[in-house]
């Protein structure tokens, strides 16, 4: 069943990235981590669709919030980031999936590993925990390009600094910020070992961004000893355009 | 039709190529799975069909790969919307796998390592519609798609060519697998286009 929502705010992440508000008045609810589809159609009736994770925490307000990522070649996603205004309706599909979810009733420790756009659901579901008035310790690992490619940037320095229960650590693959104590790189042992929980902590792991980052943080996560069934992924290829 | 979206216009497919309702032509091969790849050593790999009691057919890596295998060139429709085209694997058809097998049964449960499942009438796995594959592209299979041997059942869904399997248990009742309880068809045609729960 295809739902329509009107645009009611537009916000640029990044030069590249844009957070779209929706109204959606039959809006059912959704779970932190669940995906909507998005349909655009022409008007000879030609259609493309393509699923973004949702960005917000589930609210009684009928208001939900997609960010995407603009792709080179992209079909969709140019459409979204650069075409719509508010006021446009865009017709929408969802929530959908039930497995890459954090629930604000789960009690234990939480590990978030974003790669670049990956870091949509994670703060879905950062954001639930908030919204919910849960008290379950989070860290959240985030590797990025550079500074300017973080997503929601003030809103995570606001709550790793009131909320010293969510720990963020950025890891840079190509430029770090001015003394900045890592070398740019990417995930390592070390960095798994130095900054997420300890394994026999338990913690409830999800790793979302693109198949070679996701592959190589759920080995080194494995290898540091997280039982493999605490680990849910979500992985987009180039053209997946899940983020 | 759905609403018009202003000012959008597309980028469309070359009409000679026919596609499922909703999907869109990729060339490269993206990857989607709920968890860690597994990674399974050859000499501890194995295919077992069972009728939910008793092992009815068991293959080590050796025995499997001395069964007469084909190569097969198939179009792949992923739930996520990418179809890719004209894709070349070589494997074992389940055809051959099952031969031997009397049974009244009418679905199957097949099973990966790491737990994943994905149910399958029966029917849909033979008369040359689905193999045991363990190379692609003249390649063995990597595992993040799927190595050491994945099942190709390329006229479903791409989630129900179940990667890493071990085995199949032959059900006379059909019963949902992984992502078939979560909220996706429990048959998945893609020119149906029966992606969710609730698709006819």
């Amino acid at each position: 069943m295809w739902r329509v929502g009107t645009v009611v705010a537009l916000h640029d992440e990044t030069a590249t990235a844009r957070t779209i508000t929706l109204e959606v008045p039959d809006w059912p609810g959704h779970v932190a981590g669940q995906h909507v589809d998005v349909r655009l159609t022409a008007p000879d009736g030609y259609s493309a669709v393509r699923s973004y994770s949702l960005a917000s925490a589930p609210n009684s307000e009928r208001r939900v919030q997609i960010t995407v990522e603009r792709l080179l070649n992209g079909e969709v996603s140019p459409y979204l980031t650069q075409e719509v205004i508010v006021g446009d309706r865009l017709e929408l599909r969802g929530p959908i999936g039930g497995w890459f979810v954090w629930r604000s009733q789960q009690t234990g420790p939480v590990q978030l590993v974003a790669g670049g756009s990956g870091i949509v659901p994670l703060m879905a579901m950062i954001r639930s925990r908030t919204s919910a008035g849960s008290t379950v310790p989070f860290r959240l690992l985030y590797s990025v390009r550079e500074p300017g490619a973080v997503f929601y940037r003030d809103e995570l320095r606001t709550l790793s600094a009131e909320h010293r229960s969510v720990v963020v650590t950025y890891a840079y693959t190509r430029t770090v910020p001015k003394d900045w104590p890592r070398p740019p790189g990417r995930i390592d042992a070390a960095l798994i070992t130095d900054t997420t929980w300890p394994a026999d902590l338990g913690p409830a792991c999800y790793i979302c961004g693109p198949t070679p980052f996701v592959e190589t943080v759920a080995n080194l996560l494995t290898a540091s000893g997280n039982e493999r069934d605490k680990i849910r992924t979500e992985r987009f290829g180039p053209t997946g355009e899940r983020k | 039709m759905g609403m018009i979206s202003r000012g959008f216009s597309g980028r469309r497919t070359p009409t000679d190529v026919k596609l499922p309702p909703g999907q869109y032509l990729t060339t490269d091969f993206p990857v989607l799975s709920a968890g860690p790849t597994p990674h399974v050593p050859l000499e501890k790999w194995e295919f077992v069909i069972d009728d939910g009691k008793n092992v009815l057919q068991r293959w080590d890596w050796k025995s499997f790969r001395n069964l007469r295998s084909e190569t097969v060139t198939v179009d792949l429709h992923c739930v996520t919307r990418w179809s890719k085209l004209g894709t070349s694997w070589e494997g074992v058809p389940l055809d051959t796998l099952l031969a031997d097998i009397k049974t009244d049964a009418s679905y199957t449960l097949v099973r990966s390592y790491g737990d994943y499942t994905t149910n399958v009438p029966l029917k849909d796995l033979l008369n040359k519609q689905a193999w045991i594959a363990f190379r692609y592209d003249g390649q063995d299979l990597a595992p993040e798609h799927g190595g050491p041997a994945r099942l190709l059942v390329p006229h479903l869904y791409l989630w129900k060519s179940a990667k890493w399997v071990r085995g199949m248990t032959l059900m006379h009742e059909d019963k949902p697998g992984f992502w078939e309880g979560l909220g996706y068809h429990i048959y998945g045609d893609p020119w149906r286009e029966q992606r969710y729960s609730g698709d006819r």
